[in-house]
């Protein structure tokens, strides 16, 4: 169990975490939601207490960080990849780790063997291909057996089995009533995993409930139809008080009612349908509008700066 | 789901400073920069202290002309140049994991700033010690075995330029790791640390007015290399009151451990 409280972190003038408060919970997945530049990494590094806190708390099991004397064995973290020395083998890089928390020497070969990295060992660590180095910074994390698994991005630069990997892997380590906390910006990709879900933009708490609630209640269901009868179609939709919106592909979309009652609606004027569904609009666009207001760094439309305008300001 | 905490059948023992120490030495061995830096050390220190020794043979014929100690100072010229070596592997000790981000692995292994930099202080001091030390008696032996003679060196002498030398060295490399830790980046630490080696003696070519004579001498006497050369030769050049004997152990000890509280307290306050 991680609590944080009220925890906040500025640098300068800019708050990159702001009064954040929520509880991860143990035996499930906890997806921690943000888009780019959010605060998730600060707050992840702060749990582990690699930067301090402007104000706030966080306490695992209770205690801070730096209480814990074999912290190992309490949390294993993922912040990425590439925070291991490359001219270290594989297998040096994690001795070290295991030594300095009195972890026996044949844990290391048995997490290198749970990775799938047991055959290249004795290689060194900076050769590794982005898939293997996520691999070897999961093996770390998982070396002191913990309670606690945090993972930062733990997807990047994986392939599509890769992915597959650490999404079963995730999912079996909570079912043994570990606490796992994985951050992302990718919201299906936590559709997959996650049970809880916090999400943040700008630092600032804006989510904190089931995966289930947050589909509940942020993705819109709506009707799909096609029909060659456009006109009809829309006539007795509006008798019946419904508007279509038209799709953009030839379908029409309508919100605020079942298939079923369209249905029956459509039959009675014996209007011939092509498509008939129920929709769900993304949780991608759910999130996407909940964090509309909180992207730091937002693309701009148009290529390129316009003659003229820029240059007399410049 | 289940709502149990997981209990991990891995014995839970209580980590100390001796577990940080043993993860350290792993660290330390297993690069294979380690092993580079010190064997050209070993190599710079023993090669020039021989063939300085041969030169001078064939030059002088008489063995009167090392009277005094001052075969043992031979090795002077070879450690003169090692510095650069131990230099450059204290500030690596700890910059390479500021610059690989491994510092962060480590911290989160190990949340006790206090305890991560002493162990790697002191393994690296040990490690620093021993070689130096060992090869310092190593080639002191081969230059009197080459010349023939150990010029009537005193023991003390004897234990100046070895054990003395040996403590001398690794304490330049201490202080070269704690200002590794305080800049937390591999060129500016070894710029700053080498910057350090020569700049008294740029700055005494400078300070060339008659008004300023002491400063420059005591610049020059209180440079890196004219302390570790004092405990070649015993005292300055010149009879002047300056550093002699094991002083100059005494003066980086006390520079080094400045520096070291710094790092304490830069390590324990930035973020990682």
């Amino acid at each position: 169990m991680i609590e944080l409280e009220g925890l906040t972190k500025r640098f300068g003038t800019k708050t990159a975490v702001d009064r954040l408060s929520f509880t991860v919970r143990p035996g499930m997945v906890t997806g921690f939601l943000g888009p780019n530049g959010a605060g998730k990494s600060t707050t992840m590094r702060m749990m582990l207490d690699l930067d301090a806190p402007t104000s706030g708390t966080v306490r695992i099991d209770g205690r801070h960080y730096r209480e814990l004397d074999e912290p190992l064995k309490y949390i294993g973290a993922l912040l990425d990849a590439k925070a291991l020395h490359g001219g270290r083998t594989a297998y040096h890089n994690l001795l070290c780790l295991a030594q300095s928390n009195r972890i026996p020497e044949r844990r290391v070969g048995e997490v290198l063997d749970l990775v799938g990295l047991s055959a290249v060992a004795r290689k060194k660590s900076k050769n590794f291909s982005m898939g293997m180095g996520q691999r070897l910074g999961i093996a770390a994390a998982l070396l002191g057996d913990p309670r606690i698994l945090m993972f930062d991005e733990p997807v990047n630069g994986l392939d599509p089995e890769g992915i597959h990997w650490i999404r079963n892997l995730m999912k079996h380590l909570a079912t043994e009533g570990r606490t796992i906390f994985v951050s992302s910006h990718l919201m299906s990709e936590m559709a997959l995993t996650a049970d809880h879900l916090v999400v943040i933009g700008q630092g600032k708490l804006l989510a904190d409930m089931s995966m289930a609630d947050f589909i509940q209640r942020n993705s819109r269901s709506y009707v799909r139809l096609r029909t060659p009868q456009r006109e009809l179609t829309r006539d007795v939709l509006a008798s019946a008080g419904l508007t279509a919106v038209d799709a953009g592909d030839g379908a029409l979309e309508i919100d605020g009612e079942s298939t079923e009652r369209i249905g029956e609606l459509l039959a009675e004027h014996r209007v011939v349908l092509h498509e008939l569904s129920a929709q769900r609009a993304s949780l991608e666009e759910a999130f996407m509008q909940m964090t509309a207001g909180a992207v730091e760094y937002h693309a701009h439309d148009g290529a390129g700066p316009q003659w003229g305008a820029d240059v007399k300001g410049a | 789901m289940t709502t149990t905490p997981y209990t991990s059948p891995i014995p839970v023992r209580r980590a100390h400073l001796g577990d940080a120490i043993a993860s350290e030495w792993t660290k330390m061995r297993s690069l294979r920069s380690t092993l580079w830096t010190l064997g050209v050390m070993v190599v710079l220190v023993l090669g020039l202290g021989v063939l300085l020794a041969y030169a001078i043979g064939e030059a002088s014929a008489s063995p009167d002309a090392y009277e005094g100690g001052s075969v043992l100072t031979l090795g002077l010229l070879g450690m003169l140049l090692a510095t650069v070596c131990v230099i450059t592997l204290g500030v690596l000790t700890i910059t390479s994991e500021f610059g690989t981000g491994m510092i962060r692995t480590t911290l989160t292994a190990c949340p006790s700033r206090g305890r991560v930099l002493t162990a790697k202080a002191i393994v690296f001091f040990a490690l620093v010690f021993v070689t130096t030390t060992l090869v310092s008696a190593f080639t002191a032996a081969a230059q009197c075995a080459v010349l023939g003679t150990t010029g009537g060196a005193s023991a003390g002498q004897w234990i100046r330029v070895t054990v003395g030398v040996g403590l001398f060295m690794a304490f330049l490399g201490l202080l070269s790791l704690a200002v590794g830790a305080l800049l937390r980046h591999s060129a500016g630490s070894i710029t700053t640390m080498i910057g350090l080696v020569l700049l008294p003696y740029v700055l005494a070519i400078g300070l060339y007015t008659r008004e300023l004579n002491d400063l420059r001498t005591a610049l020059v006497e209180y440079s890196i290399p004219a302390l570790l050369g004092t405990l070649y030769t015993g005292g300055p050049v010149g009879g002047m009151p300056m550093p002699s004997g094991w002083q100059p152990l005494w003066i980086i000890m006390g520079v080094t451990a400045v520096a070291l509280a710094g790092a304490y307290t830069a390590l324990d306050r930035r973020d990682a």
